[in-house]
């Protein structure tokens, strides 16, 4: 139990709780436009940015977040050549993702097992920096939605609609995109590339079960995210389990519960 | 003195020389229409004639080939004024999963390019209100749209349109994919406002009999496949002497 009074258990539980809020806040507009692959498609290339500046000697974990910030204009540009296969772009993005990650390890050999923390997540290795960096992009995330937050409604709700609104749709898309990649590019820290898209689906899965309105499906998803993440890191501290691995797994499980307990509720 | 009572009400959307082309498939050829303040404009073709790409190029969400659309005299690309233009789109335009309330949907008829970042105000909420009760459907207003039935969706999406009072009411394909009964009571509730109200109407349908009776039997226009059907409320009195004194001179 001494674990969760150390340090790194204190930083790990400091950077869930921040991921928590960020990951579902983008996620519920991702899922509602039917674009919940974007999330797989910007870890895989975070990882080749995050193995080049191993490569290099660039702070990781930065060098992760220009790749996705620079894959997501790429998505958007695609998007617009492919417009009848939008879903072409997340496949060329994410195989180029995965060939680039594939090249950094080949050519730097030594460093594969720092790369794997980032597949899989290594909350506990979290340091004062990485705090930094997930709270600067917690409070762009908490700022940018609540200022737009009417008009992300609109967009995801009926995107003619937001556009014959004279709403600027295309500044509004690229910003939901920057934020994803902002978001993904610090959470796979803390659940890895592997596991980040759970993080930002399933507490809007659950949700959407549960809510009625937009604004409590929202709030919900941060509330049932930050349960997930505080539950999984103790679980898992306790229990000396794979922390980001426990908290898929039990929002997975609060997942099926809720739709156990919905079908027997009367319609 | 009929053609005074014409020429006095405002051009709502004028199309100068329209073409447009899916690659080397023309589909609307040197089209030329005006639509002035108070019509009541059907356009109606069978599916992949060419009426939603019209109507996308009427609201700028598709370039036009060739050729100029102004909406209340500015060409569609610097039009700003997009609070004059209410909305209702089809019922399969959008997710039925999504979580939103009756509310929140007429509501967001007040989000756009004027009130950006902006906060909803009490005023904004009175207005809701007021455009939920006029529809009558107050008593929905927590309920999931979703989980409405066709025809209650589209009053939901017309109480949506209105809130704003706009000039110009498109809807496009509003009754597709709803029962009978209920496409007569919200095509019986469209042309009481086009009689009732200052409003001008642009409906895109593929249903020629439903709006045949208020529209008339002929088309006023045809372009490729598409046909214009029109019909105006327009009344001398309703215009102002300033208008009147213009048009005269």
């Amino acid at each position: 139990m001494e674990i969760l009074f150390s340090d790194f258990f204190q930083r790990a539980l400091a950077g869930g709780l921040l991921i928590g809020i960020t990951a579902p806040l983008i996620g519920v507009f991702l899922v509602l436009r039917r674009l919940s692959m974007i999330g797989d498609t910007l870890a895989h290339v975070t990882i080749a940015g995050v193995a080049l500046g191993f490569l290099t000697g660039f702070y990781p974990l930065g060098a992760g977040l220009i790749f996705a910030v620079v894959a997501s204009f790429a998505i958007e540009k695609l998007r617009k050549a492919y417009k009848s296969y939008a879903e072409l772009s997340i496949a060329i993005i994410m195989s180029g993702g995965v060939a680039l990650a594939s090249l950094f390890f080949t050519l730097g050999k030594g460093y594969n097992a720092d790369v794997m923390s980032y597949l899989f997540g290594s909350i506990y290795t979290l340091d004062n920096t990485d705090l930094v960096v997930v709270g600067i992009v917690t409070i762009a995330v908490v700022v940018v939605v609540t200022m737009f937050f009417k008009e992300f409604f609109l967009l995801s709700f009926e995107e003619d609609a937001a556009s014959v609104s004279g709403l600027p749709v295309k500044l509004l898309n690229m910003l939901i995109t920057i934020l994803t990649a902002l978001v993904i590019s610090t959470a796979i820290k803390i659940v890895g590339s592997l596991l980040v898209s759970a993080l930002l689906t399933i507490p809007v899965a659950i949700s959407l079960l549960l809510s009625r309105s937009f604004k409590s499906s929202v709030i919900l998803s941060v509330i049932i995210s930050e349960i997930a993440v505080v539950g999984g890191l103790v679980v898992a501290g306790v229990w000396n389990l794979a922390p980001g691995a426990t908290i898929v797994l039990l929002l997975i499980s609060l997942l099926v519960l809720t739709l156990i307990g919905k079908k027997g509720l009367p319609a | 003195m009929q053609s005074v009572s014409l020429d006095c009400h405002q051009h709502i959307i004028d199309i100068q020389d329209l073409s447009f082309s899916y690659g080397e498939q023309k589909v609307i050829s040197n089209l030329n229409y005006s639509v002035r303040e108070r019509d009541f404009l059907g356009i109606i073709g069978s599916n992949g004639a060419g009426k939603t790409t019209l109507m996308k190029m009427i609201v700028g969400l598709l370039p036009a080939s060739s050729g100029e659309i102004k909406l209340f005299g500015t060409p569609v690309r610097k039009f700003k004024d997009w609070e004059r233009i209410g909305y209702v789109p089809q019922k399969n335009a959008f997710n039925p999963l999504f979580p939103a309330t009756v509310r929140e949907v007429v509501l967001s008829g007040l989000y756009n390019n004027k009130n950006l970042i902006r906060r909803v105000s009490k005023a904004q909420h009175r207005q809701c209100e007021d455009a939920l009760e006029v529809m009558r459907i107050q008593d929905i207003a927590e309920k999931r749209v979703g989980q409405l039935s066709g025809g209650q969706q589209q009053r939901v999406f017309l109480a949506r349109a209105l809130i704003n009072h706009p000039d110009l009411l498109i809807l496009d394909e509003p009754t597709v994919g709803i029962d009978a009964e209920s496409q007569a009571g919200f095509f019986d509730l469209i042309t009481h406002m086009h009689a009732h109200h200052h409003m001008t109407f642009l409906m895109v349908s593929h249903d020629i009999d439903m709006i045949k009776n208020y529209l008339g039997n002929e088309p006023v226009q045809t372009n490729g496949k598409i046909n214009f059907f029109s019909r105006h409320s327009h009344d001398l009195q309703n215009c102002t002497e300033e208008n009147l004194q213009h048009t005269l001179s």
